[in-house]
């Protein structure tokens, strides 16, 4: 019997031993899972959540470091999916936003250009010393060139 | 060469409902005069709206261009009388989504004064089989056609895309198999000349020779009409072909089903199995264009139900109020409760009969009894729906999923591909109200695919900046090291020579 033991032990031993190996040795799937993730949020690059970008986010989530519940643009939806994907609770989000477009008013845009250096998604156009104006089409509604502007001319237009 | 036969395919499902058709068919179409205003929404047609190129104030004739196709999937609008544009403003109109649309509103000055047929774009020779399909095609773009069967989506692209597939048949829809309407039916009795010449049109357009005219067997009268004018013209390409009287044997996929045994794919189009189906009202729209430079500026409907006085089939400009033509077939009856734009089945209740007609108006319906046949009970999963779901769906596995949220569990049933006919609504035990909640549950899922397709964009902007701020850094860092090697090569010698020479220099001055 007490073959049938040591050999059995000996084969767990093994395979343990090689397992702890392979998990140290080969790359993990952590970079999988931060893409799934980063493909359920809704891409608008905000910072709302904290972190500089979706991307970020998203590894933060996976790491445990960030709720679920932080990403306002993504709403409930975005929770509920990121809570089924991770095996989380679904928990209220912790803040919401109406779904936004920047508008400028080009009267009053002085051609600064730093809303255009601030926009995350490429959404605004125009030359130094001219009117800028945004393309509403691309516009994510992250209110990240809100701050920047000098002259106060960029407001936030609820989509209806 | 002559069109080839074909046994008639079986539809699945489908009902067999009450006509009430015989009410309007009793007299021949009447022509509502010019009123006094004429709205016209530029939206009219499936996809992007049209631009308004007139301004307020201006004096229009009648057939002038207002408002021009703007993007890949539109269709102009033209003025249908001649007078003076006073408005461009939000009109309620009838829409599946939405109350009010952008209108351009023109008051007609009762001349009716036309633009002349030499200032026309595309003006073409009487022969149109003399023009290269590519021009036909431009001139039909050019006349503000669409589907007038109902979906009103704009005829030059469908054709434009029936010509990247392989066609071999053109399905003539004189189906008209949803109860009450009869347009279609009198425009075949009293029009059957301009259809086929139509049909001869489009066969050139998309140079194919078989032709098949569809029509319900309960319109004996509309058979005899074409039937007397295949026989006098001898083209044998043109056949017409019986279908049985089920609703909904009109619908696009159904026919080609019906007349030529053969199934559109599940997501496909009738182009997919070499078929284009155009309805007859528009084959006789594009006959007025082609020959005689008349664009899409009026249509036939029918206004029936026991709502009104004398229903009738009538010509009027697209734009005319319904509450004219209302007036036109004698006013409301005392029994009046709602008014409904399109069929029974398919048709949207309006609360205001200030709606202009537009062009995919076939039927304004005025009913007595509200349609509510009492409150939803629970599903007892008979079964009855899925036995008349026209494209084989299982309304009652749908209705599940759709209770809760599943999106994902929809569309492998294969939500998408419903047509929204309303048999599975009709017959339901529990009074359920399907196809609302299928309408509703496709819009969703529409909506999600299109926050899916945003938030790709946006992604793919958003790194694409990522990289291209990273390659300015790195470009800008090797520039700076390139600078710093240089001044290092030519030494601490060279230096000081340089700023020796520029302390000469400004010794000089």
């Amino acid at each position: 019997m007490w073959t049938a033991v040591i050999t059995i032990a000996v084969i767990a031993l093994l395979a343990g031993f090689g397992l702890s190996i392979a998990s140290r040795r080969l790359p993990s799937d952590d970079g999988d899972l931060v893409e799934q993730v980063n493909d359920l949020l809704p891409q608008t690059q905000c910072a709302q959540c904290g972190y500089p970008g979706c991307r970020p986010f998203a590894t933060a989530v996976v790491e445990g470091t960030a709720a679920i519940n932080l990403c306002p643009p993504g709403g409930e939806e975005t929770v509920r999916q990121l809570a089924n994907l991770l095996g989380r609770k679904v928990i209220p989000l912790a803040e919401s936003v109406e779904p936004c477009v920047a508008i400028i008013d080009e009267a009053l845009c002085i051609g600064c250009a730093h809303c255009r250096s601030a926009c995350p998604v490429d959404a605004i156009v125009g030359a130094h010393q001219l009117m800028h104006t945004i393309i509403e089409s691309e516009c994510t509604g992250c209110e990240l060139c809100v701050a920047p502007c000098p002259v106060d001319c960029i407001s936030m237009k609820p989509l209806t | 060469m002559s069109a080839p036969t074909y046994d008639l395919g079986t539809l699945h499902g489908g009902l067999r409902l009450p006509g009430h058709k015989s009410a309007s068919t009793g007299q021949a179409i009447i022509d509502v005069p010019v009123p006094a205003q004429l709205v016209l929404p530029i939206t009219q047609h499936v996809g992007d709206p049209s631009q308004p190129v007139v301004g307020i104030g201006e004096r229009v004739l009648k057939g002038q261009l207002i408002a021009e196709s703007d993007g890949t999937l539109s269709a102009p609008v033209h003025a249908p009388s001649s007078g003076k544009i006073i408005a461009i403003e939000p009109w309620p109109v009838s829409r599946r989504y939405g109350e009010n649309a952008p209108c351009i509103v023109i008051e007609c000055d009762g001349k009716d004064e036309a633009v002349l047929p030499a200032d026309m774009p595309g003006n073409t020779p009487a022969n149109f089989t003399t023009l290269a399909p590519a021009d036909l095609l431009t001139k039909i773009l050019q006349g503000g056609i669409v589907g007038l069967g109902g979906a009103a989506f704009p005829t030059a692209q469908k054709l434009m895309q029936a010509r990247t597939c392989k066609i071999d048949h053109l399905l003539l829809n004189g189906v008209e198999c949803e109860s009450y309407i009869s347009c279609d039916d009198l425009l075949m009795r009293e029009r059957a000349g301009e259809i086929v010449n139509g049909a001869q049109i489009l066969m050139h357009a998309l140079q194919i020779d078989v032709c098949f005219i569809a029509i319900e067997s309960d319109k004996p009268e509309a058979i005899r009409a074409l039937a007397l004018v295949l026989g006098e013209i001898n083209d044998e390409r043109i056949v017409i072909k019986q279908v049985p009287t089920i609703y909904p044997s009109g619908g696009e996929d159904q026919l080609v089903q019906l007349v030529t045994n053969r199934e559109v794919p599940s997501g496909g189009l009738p182009s997919d199995v070499g078929c284009l189906v155009q309805n007859v009202g528009t084959a006789a729209a594009i006959h007025d264009w082609v020959v005689d430079n008349q664009p899409l500026i009026s249509r036939v409907t029918t206004i029936t139900g026991d709502g009104v006085a004398s229903p009738v089939n009538v010509r009027a400009r697209i734009g005319t109020t319904i509450s004219d033509i209302i007036e036109l077939a004698g006013g409301y009856t005392d029994s009046a409760k709602q008014l409904i734009i399109g069929g029974p089945m398919t048709g949207k209740s309006v609360t205001t009969d200030r709606v202009p007609l537009v062009k995919a108006t076939n039927c304004i319906l005025v009913s007595s009894e509200t349609p509510s046949p009492g409150p939803a009970l629970p599903c007892i999963r008979c079964g009855d729906c899925a036995a008349v779901c026209p494209v084989q769906l299982l309304p009652q596995q749908l209705f599940w999923y759709a209770c809760a949220d599943d999106e994902d569990k929809m569309r492998e049933f294969g939500l998408m591909d419903c047509i929204e006919c309303g048999c599975c609504d009709l017959v339901c035990p529990s009074h359920i109200p399907l196809t609302a909640d299928f309408r509703v549950a496709k819009g969703r899922i529409q909506e999600l695919a299109d926050e899916k397709a945003r938030a790709a964009r946006a992604r793919q902007r958003f790194e694409a900046r990522s990289n291209r701020l990273e390659r300015e850094q790195t470009e800008r860092e090797t520039e700076l090291a390139q600078q710093k090697a240089s001044a290092k090569k030519a030494g601490p010698s060279a230096i000081a020579e340089i700023l020796k020479r520029k302390q000469t220099s400004k010794d000089d001055e």
